[in-house]
């Protein structure tokens, strides 16, 4: 009941962000909007733990986006130059390692931040098996209980 | 202060342009599927990103801001998911990658 709550509050927050119009009509239209939804997404069994992960929203956008955010711009600069190197030194390699999350949003966690970190995309995701494409064989190595294992890891437990 | 804000954002946005430039010339360059993959992957990340904080500095704190941000936070979440998914049908259709040779040793650029 309270995860649909918040669902509710944050369609309206997403309504009234995206009109920027305050006039009591589109308000009340807005929010009328949102319990439609609610009520939609609640029937189809949506707003759930998966679909509107709440429980680690605020965990995540204050300890884990910050790393990602650095990881993100240290591989992306990596790639730039081997991109721009004349002789491009890359030695492509495909990883197969086992993750250490458990449940279903942590493994997507963990395998989206593989695909967003430029060097390396997850294939193939199963909740024992990643299978890792990655851009060269360091950037391969690295994955085995890598600090972003670590972190997907902790981050579920909250 | 507005100067040093608009001189902040235009570098931002200068470089946002140069990594699209970036993962353009590296999906020119690279030698297969995967590996272009991962060149695209800069212009999804660090060419998005900048340009979308050149912008939000020259949006000041409006709701144009706001948007931006949340065009941000789509690309931040879609992107990733195309890519897997793109490659994972890549795997199924067993495209299969170049692979470097086991005893080949990578420079370091």
């Amino acid at each position: 009941m309270a995860r649909q709550f918040s669902f509710l509050l944050s369609l309206i927050a997403f309504w009234l962000l995206l009109s920027g119009m305050f006039t009591p009509f589109l308000i009340a239209a807005g929010i009328g909007s949102a319990i439609v939804i609610v009520l939609l997404s609640r029937r189809m069994d949506l707003a759930d733990h998966e679909g509107h992960p709440v429980h680690l929203a605020w965990v995540a956008v204050l300890s884990y986006w910050p790393w990602l955010f650095k990881e993100i711009i240290k591989s992306a600069w990596d790639v730039t130059r081997r991109v721009l190197h004349p002789a491009l030194p890359i030695s492509p390699v495909l990883v197969e390692f086992r993750p250490t999350q458990t449940t279903d949003v942590g493994l997507v966690i963990h395998a989206n931040s593989i695909t967003l970190t430029p060097g390396t995309i997850s294939v193939e995701v199963e909740p024992d098996r990643f299978l890792v494409h990655a851009l060269t064989r360091e950037a391969g190595a690295g994955l085995t209980g890598s600090e972003m294992d670590r972190r997907c890891t902790a981050l579920e437990g909250n | 202060m507005s100067t040093l804000v608009e001189s902040i954002s235009a570098i931002s946005l200068l470089l946002g342009a140069l990594f699209c430039c970036v993962g353009g010339i590296g999906l020119m360059r690279m030698p297969d599927f995967y590996t272009r993959m991962h060149a695209a992957s800069i212009t999804e990340t660090l060419g998005v990103g900048l340009t979308l904080l050149g912008l939000l500095l020259l949006a000041g704190w409006t709701l144009v801001a706001v948007k931006l941000l949340m065009v941000g936070a789509l690309v931040f979440f879609v992107s990733p998911t195309a890519s897997h998914a793109l490659a994972r049908a890549a795997m199924t259709c067993r495209l299969k990658p170049v692979l470097a040779d086991v005893g080949e040793t990578t420079s370091k650029p």
